[in-house]
């Protein structure tokens, strides 16, 4: 022991001895053709694998009636984009006056029912359109809206009931909070209020009409002095998945929801002093029925009744149109992370091999920079070819996916940069763990084996073969949770579609997964930088 | 042979060291069990500037385990390795100080020699034309940009060698470095060793062969079984080894004995048979031979002192280490 006893150095003496190794190692990595040409290799194939993957999809849509056959982008609704940016769905039957300044709007709803079309049944009648099942889907919404104009994809807040999931208060597309929970009846009515001033918007609900609580406060930034307010419904499309092994099958077809409004009672600057209705986004949508929206005024009692859905726009078949995203064309990076995990076990390994590791211990005795500059170099060199791979398959397949009628959910420039860069740094992280485990297990055959099965395999499993359940927790517990970070699009449980890792939605949020990553690399590289200290070189 | 070279930090370093300035390896009483083998049973030796310190002995009689532990490289079960009189791990840019080639074998085979030296000096904080003196200095410029993997053992050696000079130190440790050598080679690495010596440098030398480090070292650590058997000059080990004894060839052996055992001394044994065979005798040196001879006169064709050749001085010392290993090697438990 006492042979090795270093004398501590500290501040620029040892950062002047970490640079001195970094270059070495550096010198190291660029001299060996082999594994510069591998991280090359890598990127290339990250784009072809991605590129290939993005571009298979077939879009018709032949089903309009009197339309000729349309195919790709032909079929592409109008998609409007929400206050924050992003695809959203706004199609639903809008009961409305105009609202000048601050006021509230207050109703009973006794009731919300519903109709679907499973996508089996066969059509009951020419031109009727498909026949419809009584029920509700799990979404259905009716409830008080206050928006700030009837253009699709202006802001809103709203306080509705839903099909399965009790009062929500839901504003601006992404945001939503639970109320009252509960199915709403004429024997178990809910009372619904939103009271507008200036900029926020407060929802409240009640059992009884006289106890309220205030479920939530929405900030429409830049609302306009007048708006407009009243009854809405609306009805996203019936979705049944079932999974199978490796896939699942899905049906779905349009629904409508009906909500039963009586109570209503208006405070505030409502100068219109009676009611209009239209459908917003009518006809846009493929699941919105020709015989949709409509409201009925029965003495005091307002009869609502639409489809569509206010929502985040979403991939899958939830979404309601072709849709994609950017990561779509990211697929590729699993195989570039197997080049990238052989060269930086490779680059430890060999020097086991061939006993070199003797002559750079000797070099440095300090044996945690040895690792450290190991790590840093395979890891940057990772990182850039990582970075390079997605620039340039988001470059290259996005355009691809547009041209076959695929619709880009757009993200922010914020959101695109962290997935560029994210997933630059998870090939970059991936590669310091094939650096300590090579360094752990000295052999290339052992290391790269364990790379790829540590690294590679569980996400290949949990998109191609493992069913959900099982997948969602490999990518919530194995270093592949670090896919995470390619996702653009958040898990909105406030949509029905399909999510999924093979459709590109992870159980864990994007920076969550990549922890877990790290967490993974952080706790091999200790145990390497143990093992390296403690055996005899 | 070797230029002076502009990079003398070792100065620097000797500020550093508590007034033990002299550029010296030193282990004392290393001990390293590898499971049931015992590799260092109490080395203990010292290598001293100005000298090529010849480290010879039976393969696997520890001299490899010793020079990775001076390396630290591997750590002993006990005792001390110091070089400078500070252990090689708390060196900041050790190779400034000792220079080591333990396996010339060890390179990465696709990489070229230049870089493979240049990333050597980078981890010193070595200038790159440091590597282009070195490579010149082993012979190496005109490949020094092809991949060390086609290289001859000779010229790994070099290459290693090279290598071990380049942060120009005052101490050198060279694990059988002329292994793979053709005889041009070993007589350049023979006189590169003792012009390094000639510089003062501290020269640390291992070999399986005596023969290898006759006329080179000048000192010798011999080793068996994983401790020192002898630490000695090369003249006194010769001195020892040749003892007292002294060869006689006369005709007449019968008497020569007689008169040889009045004197004092006895005839040890016959070097080749009868009538003009040599005797060996030993108690007596050469001048008392002949005057005893004389005073009987008893006829003789030749007196001389008997000269032991290096090898033959080094299995005298080694013989029972290596018939202790044989006999032993069955009763290792399994």
């Amino acid at each position: 022991m006492t042979a090795r006893t270093a004398v501590r150095r500290s501040g620029p003496a040892a950062a002047a001895g970490l640079v001195a190794v970094l270059r070495a190692e550096w010198t190291k990595f660029r001299s060996v053709r082999g594994w510069v040409i591998g991280m090359i290799v890598a990127a290339i194939l990250t784009v072809l694998v991605g590129v290939f993957a993005s571009g298979n999809a077939s879009i018709g849509c032949g089903s309009r009636p009197n339309g000729p056959q349309l195919t790709g982008k032909a079929c592409l609704p109008y998609i409007p984009i929400g206050p924050g940016g992003e695809a959203v769905s706004d199609s639903f039957y809008f009961v409305r006056q105009p609202l000048a300044g601050n006021g509230s709007v207050t109703v009973r709803v006794t009731g919300l029912s519903g109709r679907y079309s499973d996508g089996n049944s066969q059509a009951s009648a020419a031109g009727q359109g498909p026949a419809m099942t009584p029920g509700l889907v799990p979404w259905a919404k009716a409830g008080i809206i206050i928006k700030a104009s009837t253009r699709q994809g202006s802001a809103y807040a709203a306080m509705m009931v839903t099909g399965s999931h009790g009062v929500r208060m839901q504003d601006n597309y992404t945001g939503d909070i639970a109320g009252l929970p509960g199915a709403v009846s004429a024997a178990s009515p809910r009372w619904l209020r939103l009271t507008r001033s200036g900029d926020t918007v407060s929802g409240y609900d009640s059992a009884d009409g006289r106890h309220w609580a205030l479920v939530g406060t929405a900030t429409l930034a830049g609302l306009p002095v007048t708006v407009q307010g009243g009854l809405f419904a609306t009805s996203p499309q019936y979705l049944k998945i079932q999974p199978f092994f490796g896939g699942a099958s899905i049906q779905s077809g349009a629904s409508q929801a009906t909500g039963i409004f009586d109570d209503v009672s208006l405070h505030g600057g409502w100068p219109a002093g009676r009611w209009a209705g239209l459908a917003i986004g009518g006809g846009n949508r493929a699941d919105y029925p020709a015989q949709g929206g409509g409201y009925r005024q029965a003495g005091g009692q307002i009869t609502v009744t639409g489809s569509g859905d206010i929502a985040p726009a979403v991939t899958g078949p939830g979404g309601g149109f072709p849709s994609s995203t950017i990561e779509q064309s990211l697929a590729g990076i699993f195989a570039g992370l197997i080049a990238v995990v052989v060269v930086a076990a490779m680059f430890v390994t060999t020097e086991y091999r061939r006993g070199l590791i003797r002559l750079t211990l000797a070099a440095t005795p300090r044996r945690g920079r040895v690792l450290a500059a190991k790590a840093i170099v395979a890891g940057a060199v990772a990182f850039v070819a990582g970075l390079a791979a997605s620039v340039l398959c988001v470059t290259l397949g996005v355009p691809r996916q547009r041209a076959e009628g695929l619709y880009i959910l757009p993200v922010s420039g914020l959101t695109e940069a962290r997935v560029f860069l994210g997933t630059a740094a998870m090939v970059g992280l991936a590669a310091v763990l094939a650096v300590a485990l090579g360094s752990i297990l000295r052999r290339s055959a052992a290391a790269v084996t364990a790379a790829v099965v540590v690294v590679v395999l569980p996400f290949l499993l949990a998109v191609a073969v493992l069913p959900d359940g099982i997948a969602n927790w490999v990518l919530r517990l194995t270093p592949a949770a670090g896919f995470a970070i390619e996702q653009s699009i958040p898990h909105y449980s406030q949509v029905s579609t399909v999510y999924s890792a093979a459709g590109g939605q992870y159980p864990l949020p994007p920076w969550a997964g990549f922890g877990v990553l790290c967490a993974w690399t952080a706790a091999a590289l200790g145990l390497a930088f143990v093992l390296l200290r403690r055996r005899d070189a | 042979m070797l230029a002076a070279s502009p990079y003398n930090q070792v100065r620097t370093y000797n500020q550093d060291l508590d007034g033990n300035v002299e550029a010296t390896i030193s282990v004392a009483r290393l001990r390293k069990r590898f499971g049931a083998t015992t590799a260092l049973d109490g080395m203990s030796f010292t290598v001293r500037p100005g000298h090529v310190t010849g480290f010879v002995g039976p393969n696997g009689a520890g001299k490899s385990t010793t020079m990775r532990v001076i390396l630290g490289l591997d750590s002993p079960d006990d005792g001390t390795a110091l070089v400078c009189g500070r252990p090689y791990a708390s060196l900041p840019e050790p190779m400034r100080l000792l220079g080591s080639l333990l396996d010339a074998a060890a390179l990465q085979p696709s990489r070229s020699a230049r870089n493979h030296l240049l990333w050597l000096a980078h981890s010193q904080g070595l200038p790159a034309s440091r590597v282009d003196a070195v490579l010149e200095e082993a012979g190496l410029q005109d490949v020094a940009r092809r991949k060390a993997g086609g290289f001859s053992l000779g010229m790994r050696q070099r290459l290693g060698l090279a290598a071990a000079m380049l942060g120009d130190p005052q101490a050198l440790m060279l694990d059988e470095p002329f292994n793979g050598l053709d005889p041009e080679g070993i007589a350049w690495m023979r006189g590169f060793l003792r012009s390094l010596a000639g510089q003062g440098r501290a020269v640390l030398v291992s070999s399986h062969l005596m023969s290898e480090l006759q006329d080179t070292a000048d000192h010798l650590v011999v080793v068996g079984r994983g401790r020192v058997v002898a630490d000695t000059s090369v003249a006194d080990l010769l001195a020892a080894a040749s003892g007292d004894r002294v060869m006689l060839r006369t005709v007449r052996p019968a008497e020569a004995a007689a008169a040889l055992a009045r004197a004092g001394g006895s005839v040890a044994g016959a070097d080749g048979d009868g009538d003009g065979g040599a005797l060996i005798v030993t108690g007596l040196a050469a001048g008392d031979v002949v005057g005893a001879l004389s005073r009987d006169g008893v006829p003789f064709s030749e007196v001389s002192g008997h000269r032991a050749t290096l090898e033959q001085a080094y299995l005298e010392l080694t013989r029972d280490q290596v018939d202790y290993r044989a006999q032993t090697a069955g009763e290792v438990p399994a």
